[in-house]
């Protein structure tokens, strides 16, 4: 969904596990929608981590877990390799996280995330570490992710980081526009490139 | 001066560098299949446009496609309503569109390049991180997201940060049984799933050389798995010899015209990329993964690392990565009981892997309690088996082949591995759940996946012939 970014404050949901695919964000058998709506994608984020074979809640997994919640996702490193799927960008957005924090992320999701309007927030390992300890032992830790400043801070040990982000996607999400608004905006210069292209 | 091929692509397709931001990249091909494409449609639909290039966009459905029975309409409600959208839509906004039971029809990355659509220097993207397929032609060729799907349909163009450029050299003889799968998982258990993200990476070096188009395929299919943006093979008269005379490939004066420009589509001697890495074909043995990510593969005759050797991190995503797969660390596979062989995908469903097959179950039977799914790429790919005979072959073996589709590499049509079955597959994925819920993937080439499917357990290819 377009909505403007700019300074956040949040708990956090811990997921210290590495690699995270987007099968297990959202595996293949809930992409058969046509339609693009947010709440039903949500609704089955990590779908079978968070569920038994059977149905059940599976309480040991995170989002099970009363102790914790709020808009921002801490993550291990490598978060939304391997398929294209946005799907895992919009199940993300859907539950209602408006920011994954990790030490890396896959490009592809990256790119999905940041046209969700979720922040993709990297911090170093060492920052990343330190934020798992933090919410470990203190799950209403909070942490400021502050977009116009592009700083992460995490509010338990006071330590704050920059982090990056493009000056044209800064804009977008603290505007709520996307891609497309500026590509259909700039129509004449693709034509003047197939143009100058056959030449 | 970096004088990379990826350079010289990418910069003759970029429109305009947005200030401080990405850039504008114009794209020659937009593939879209019924998956990652209904939403992007929908979005054209509210924003009241049309799609700026309808000519250079082709559909067709492959996800969820049956591989039986394709002549009957879907069973599952769901899947027939995705398949029957992307029809509406190709035909709404003016697209070619290869339907089911189309000859042309089959998985969008095996007709994209068996149909000329897929040319040396183009820029080619599709809504699946399997585009890189299409980098063996000489293309730079990527996955994108939906909401990337819906800018390129609205303006041919796509916003992307230019990624770094990565060589990666395969130097000397691939051994016996060694294939172009084998070289790729070989790299991911190098270079891990993350090893390449950030990169585009040129495959080179005489083995790379020395591939088919078909072993290219495969590599480059396979890029996206260590994290790499896409991969490409400089094309040459391999490249050439395989393009000519396809049904969307240029004819006469056009083809002379074409050929003359894609032969100055290399690197230049004095390239300079961000990353280079030279590995040994020599060091590669046919490969197969124990865990459950491709990254976490291993020579089929060596063992599952032990726990010590994972870094601290890493080692909660270890364990519970084994304990999914019901394997230990420091186990050998070889001699493991296997239930399913899945044979097919974008990454092995071409005629190469079905000859590779067929060579190693032929005068044999397949093992009792086996099941064995061989699904063909296309319909293309039908023809040419039955041409060859392979058919014949395998049926003779005790192994019947399927109708075109992704099938069990993603699971959802109806080919779903059951839950705690292990099965040899040669498609991409192994995560958790990816070929069903439950389902234990072990990736390896179609030569491992034939060895496993008569002896019914994993078996090393170079002990059966």
């Amino acid at each position: 969904m377009k909505q403007k970014f700019d300074v956040i404050t949040s708990t956090c949901v811990p997921l210290p596990l590495e690699n995270v695919d987007t099968d297990q964000i959202i595996p293949a058998r809930f992409l058969k929608a046509t339609t693009r709506e947010e709440s039903f994608f949500g609704e089955n984020l990590f779908r079978d981590w968070r569920y038994n074979p059977d149905g059940s809640l599976n309480k040991d997994f995170v989002l099970n877990d009363p102790t914790y919640g709020g808009e921002i996702l801490v993550a291990g490193k490598n978060f939304g390799s391997g398929s294209s799927r946005e799907h895992a960008a919009w199940a993300i957005a859907g539950y209602g996280f408006r920011v994954v924090i990790s030490s890396f992320f896959a490009d592809i999701h990256k790119n999905n995330e940041l046209n969700n309007f979720v922040l993709p927030v990297v911090v170093s390992e060492e920052f990343l570490a330190e934020l798992f300890d933090s919410i470990k032992s203190d799950p209403k830790t909070e942490v400021e992710v502050d977009l116009p400043n592009q700083t992460v801070t995490n509010k338990a040990t006071g330590k704050s980081k920059k982090f990056e982000i493009n000056g044209y996607k800064k804009y977008c999400l603290m505007n709520a526009l996307d891609d497309i608004d500026f590509l259909l905006e700039n129509k004449e210069k693709t034509e003047e490139y197939e143009h100058n292209a056959k030449a | 001066m970096a004088n990379t091929l990826f350079d010289k692509i990418w910069d003759q397709h970029v429109v305009q560098h947005v200030e401080d931001g990405p850039e504008q990249l114009y794209i020659d091909r937009l593939y879209c299949h019924e998956v990652t494409s209904p939403q992007a449609f929908a979005g054209l639909r509210a924003r009241g446009i049309k799609c700026f290039r309808p000519e250079k966009i082709f559909c067709m459905p492959d996800h969820n496609t049956p591989t039986h029975d394709q002549d009957k309409p879907i069973e599952d409600p769901v899947s027939k309503t995705q398949v029957d959208t992307l029809a509406k839509n190709a035909e709404e906004f003016g697209l070619n569109h290869f339907g089911m039971l189309n000859p042309k029809n089959g998985i969008i990355h095996v007709v994209g390049p068996e149909r000329g659509l897929s040319l040396p220097g183009m820029t080619i993207v599709c809504g699946d991180s399997h585009t890189s397929t299409h980098g063996a032609m000489g293309a730079v060729a990527f996955g994108i997201g939906t909401s990337e799907v819906e800018m390129v349909m609205a303006s041919q163009c796509i916003l992307q940060q230019k990624p770094k450029s990565m060589r990666i050299n395969i130097e000397g003889e691939l051994g016996k049984d060694v294939t172009a799968k084998d070289i790729a998982l070989y790299l991911m258990s190098k270079l891990t799933t993350s090893g390449a993200t950030g990169y585009f990476v040129e495959y080179a070096g005489s083995a790379v050389r020395n591939l088919s188009m078909e072993g290219r395929l495969t590599l480059c299919n396979l890029s996206i798995e260590m994290g790499a943006r896409g991969g490409f093979i400089a094309p040459d008269e391999t490249t050439f010899e395989y393009i000519k005379g396809r049904e969307y490939a240029p004819k006469g004066e056009e083809w002379d015209k074409a050929v003359e420009y894609w032969k100055t589509l290399k690197s230049g001697d004095d390239a300079v990329f961000d990353k280079e890495l030279t590995f040994k074909a020599e060091d590669i043995e046919p490969m197969v993964t124990y865990g459950t990510n491709p990254g976490m593969g291993m020579g089929i005759t060596q063992e599952i690392p032990s726990l010590d050797s994972i870094p601290e991190a890493g080692k909660a995503s270890f364990l519970k990565s084994l304990d999914y797969m019901g394997f230990k660390p420091g186990q050998k596979l070889l001699g493991t009981p296997v239930d399913y062989i899945f044979l097919g995908a974008c990454t092995n469903g071409r005629i190469e892997d079905f000859r590779a097959f067929a060579s190693i179950v032929k005068g044999k039977k397949k093992a009792e309690g086996v099941t064995a799914w061989l699904v063909p790429g296309s319909w293309m790919v039908l023809d040419q088996i039955k041409e060859e005979g392979i058919d014949k072959v395998l049926e003779e073996a005790g192994f019947e082949i399927r109708q075109p589709g992704c099938s069990a590499c993603l699971a959802m049509n109806d080919d779903k591995i059951p839950a705690g079955k292990l099965a040899v597959s040669t498609s991409n994925r192994n995560f958790e759940g990816r070929q069903g819920p439950g389902a234990r993937t072990v990736l390896a080439s179609p030569l491992v996946a034939a060895a496993a499917a008569v002896t019914g357990v994993i078996t090393d290819p170079r002990t059966l012939n």
